[in-house]
């Protein structure tokens, strides 16, 4: 699953079912991190979903997106299964990364997903890495790097576009705006008025568009990988959005007030796009409920996958470190699976004592 | 393996300096495989500031020796992200001491996203990089930090001593899986050496080489040191005692048998490497050998380093903290 054409019917219908399924997902994802399920952070997409879906609905599977911290929404935009999603959010054995990455490292990168990232403003530079490795062996791919507003002040997001800018890659740049970058307003962080002003210093179109709708941001999206694959280079896309959910979850949000949050919703990505399509005479109220409880039952069976997966055994902690995994390793890896998994300190401090020649202790 | 083993794997060999057998390193791999290009600042048609690349911009072309913008953090990280996607870069940093401007891409990504993603992202990327004292170049242009990489889960460190060594850990960084740092000491790019001229001879990483044998006391010495090393084992001969020198080559992974099996044997142990002395390179080659050998050692272990300075400019400040061969010697006096 990539991508869509949002012109027509059946691409807008496509571009709603992995909207709800992103909200279904991220609703699920919260309560049950606070049920205590969950380990860990999470970061949910919730009102940001038209600019994941958006922008994947105008690339082809083949392409890459390396995404942020609050990367659920790029993976279900992506084609990513909710089932192995859920299962990598409890830490199992069949998630996505094996239970390696959780929440903020979840990938496929054979789904051309190269990873939610910890970091803020990793991602454009990987990004970069694959449009050079698309331009290099001349394959029909762009790459997208995912961006918050307040990555656009880190310095390696500036490197990552002029290095991108000036060997004319296949990368498109798409900052979510949301606003706040944790909990400080984006006019606090930046000089700009836009901050897709910021192209300029790359000379490539830089373009701010309506992130709460979902054609905008497809369109925007398809016009910049037309570009990337004529050989013109990367564009910058801003994508004014909101999260309604704090920066992470249990994050009081003293830099907001509701008000502010229910102006957003009244704009609301699914609400808007449903009142669209019924409007057009494209999907009836009922339809929708019934789009709403499938996609709800798909969560529900996810999360019940996910609670009744396996957990990974103790040793594969020693696993996936290399190609070849060395000595310094291996011999834990040994060690985890002769006895279960209880950690020995060091299994090679007294081998020397048993050694005829290892001479006496004194 | 022995030294003595390669020789016998490789018969034809070429006298040459280790910048060259570096050069021949990569033009090998560039021919053997399209998916390898380089990448770094004036690597092109500059030729590299300390000119190891020369020639293979005109030999392979821009698309092949590319060169970037200053702009360390943007290209390395742009080459983990090449990595993970079905390319090889090698990657020049002119300077170790610039791996501080792209470490957020080294340490967060290319040493994390294999093991974060379950095993499902490929990283054949191979870092090469100059490092240590001895031409003035003071602080910032100087140093040896080649502990940080090889400390750093996720990431692979070499260091060749020797001319022979600089080809085929090079060699082997590239065609690994794996990323992989090497450490060229910049002071001995002129060094010769015999260098077996076979393209497909290449180092295993993790694979020490006895450079010297000897009964009396064993020296791990590094890049610069070994040679140093080997100089001093030569005078110290005609006193009566007998050095084994080890050069590790690899630091991560480490050949941790061949080192304790020298030490069992001398049941002395000198560690020689420029790198800073406190919490470091030193100190992990000591840890493994107490850990295996402690029963076998028959006096302390001597570490030879630059005690925990930078580098100062001024010449008679520079060869006062660099470790040299003379330190190697006070050393091993001091336990023989």
């Amino acid at each position: 699953m990539g991508g869509l054409d949002i012109e027509t019917e059946e691409g807008r219908r496509e571009a709603l079912r992995r909207m709800l399924t992103i909200r279904a997902f991220d609703s699920e994802a919260g309560d049950r991190f606070a049920d205590g399920e969950i380990p860990g952070f999470v970061h949910l997409y919730i009102g940001e979903e038209a600019v994941g879906v958006g922008t994947c609905a105008s690339l082809e599977d083949e392409d890459y997106i390396a995404s942020t911290h609050r990367g659920h929404g790029h993976c279900i935009a992506k084609g990513l299964d909710p089932k192995y999603m859920m299962a990598e959010l409890y830490g199992k054995a069949e998630g996505y990364c094996n239970g390696k990455g959780g929440s903020m490292h979840i990938a496929d990168v054979d789904a051309g997903m190269l990873g939610a990232n910890g970091i803020v403003g990793a991602g454009p530079p990987l990004a970069t890495g694959a449009a050079l490795s698309i331009d290099y062996q001349d394959r029909d791919q762009v790459a997208v790097g995912f961006l918050g507003d307040g990555a656009v002040a880190q310095g390696q997001v500036h490197e990552a576009m002029n290095l991108a800018a000036t060997w004319d890659l296949p990368a498109i740049f798409v900052i979510e705006n949301n606003h706040y970058g944790e909990g400080t307003p984006v006019e606090e962080q930046h000089n700009v008025d836009n901050l897709s002003d910021t192209a300029q210093a790359y000379d490539i179109p830089g373009l701010t568009v309506d992130g709460m709708d979902v054609t905008a941001v497809a369109e925007a999206v398809g016009e910049a990988r037309a570009r990337a694959r004529a050989g013109d280079g990367p564009s910058l896309i801003e994508a004014e959005t909101y999260r309604y959910r704090g920066h992470y979850e249990g994050d009081e949000e003293p830099y907001r007030d509701e008000d502010e949050i229910e102006r957003w919703k009244a704009r609301d990505p699914i609400d808007s796009f449903k009142e669209r399509l019924i409007d057009r005479g494209e999907l009836t109220a009922e339809e929708f409920d019934e789009l709403e409880h499938e996609i709800e039952a798909e969560i529900e069976a996810a999360v019940e996958y996910a609670q009744s997966a396996e957990p990974p055994a103790p040793h594969e902690a020693y696993e996936d470190m290399f190609a070849e995994t060395p000595p310094e390793i291996e011999r834990f890896a040994t060690a985890a699976r002769t006895d279960g998994g209880e950690r020995i300190e060091d299994s090679r401090s007294t081998s020397d004592r048993s050694r005829s020649e290892g001479g006496e202790r004194r | 393996m022995t030294a003595q083993a390669e020789r016998e794997l490789e018969t034809e060999t070429e006298t040459m300096t280790v910048r060259e057998a570096v050069r021949q390193a990569l033009r090998e791999e560039l021919e053997r495989d399209e998916d390898v290009y380089i990448m770094g600042e004036d690597v092109g048609l500059f030729g590299g500031v300390l000119e190891v690349t020369s020639g293979l911009y005109d030999e392979f072309g821009g698309e092949r020796v590319r060169d970037t913008p200053i702009s360390e953090a943007g290209f390395m990280g742009a080459a983990t992200g090449a990595a993970a996607t079905g390319t090889r870069p090698v990657v020049e940093l002119m300077f170790s001491d610039f791996a501080g401007v792209s470490m957020e891409q080294i340490m967060n990504q290319m040493a994390k996203m294999r093991y974060m993603f379950g095993g499902k992202a490929e990283m054949p990327v191979t870092v090469r990089t100059t490092e240590g004292g001895g031409m003035g170049a003071a602080s910032q242009h100087s140093g040896t930090i080649h502990t940080w990489m090889a400390h750093f889960p996720g990431l692979m460190a070499v260091a060749p001593g020797t001319a022979a060594s600089a080809k085929g850990l090079t060699k082997a960084a590239i065609r690994s899986d794996d990323p992989v740092f090497v450490f060229e000491n910049k002071m001995i790019y002129e060094q010769e050496g015999a260098v077996p001229t076979d393209d497909e001879f290449t180092i295993p990483l993790g694979e020490a080489a006895i450079e010297r044998e000897g009964e009396d006391v064993t020296v791990v010495a590094t890049q610069r040191l070994v040679g140093e090393s080997l100089q001093t084992a030569e005078s110290l001969a005609e006193a009566g005692v007998e050095a084994e020198v080890i050069d590790p080559r690899s630091l991560y992974p480490l050949d941790t048998e061949t080192i304790v099996e020298s030490v069992r044997k001398t049941g002395r142990l000198i560690v020689a490497d420029e790198s800073p002395l406190s919490y470091g390179t030193h100190a992990e080659i000591v840890a493994r050998v107490q850990e295996e050998a402690f029963f076998s050692l028959d006096a302390p272990i001597q570490r030879v380093g630059t005690p925990d300075t930078h580098m100062p400019f001024s010449t008679p400040l520079e060869q006062e903290v660099l470790p040299d061969g003379d330190d190697v010697r006070e050393a091993i006096e001091r336990v023989t």
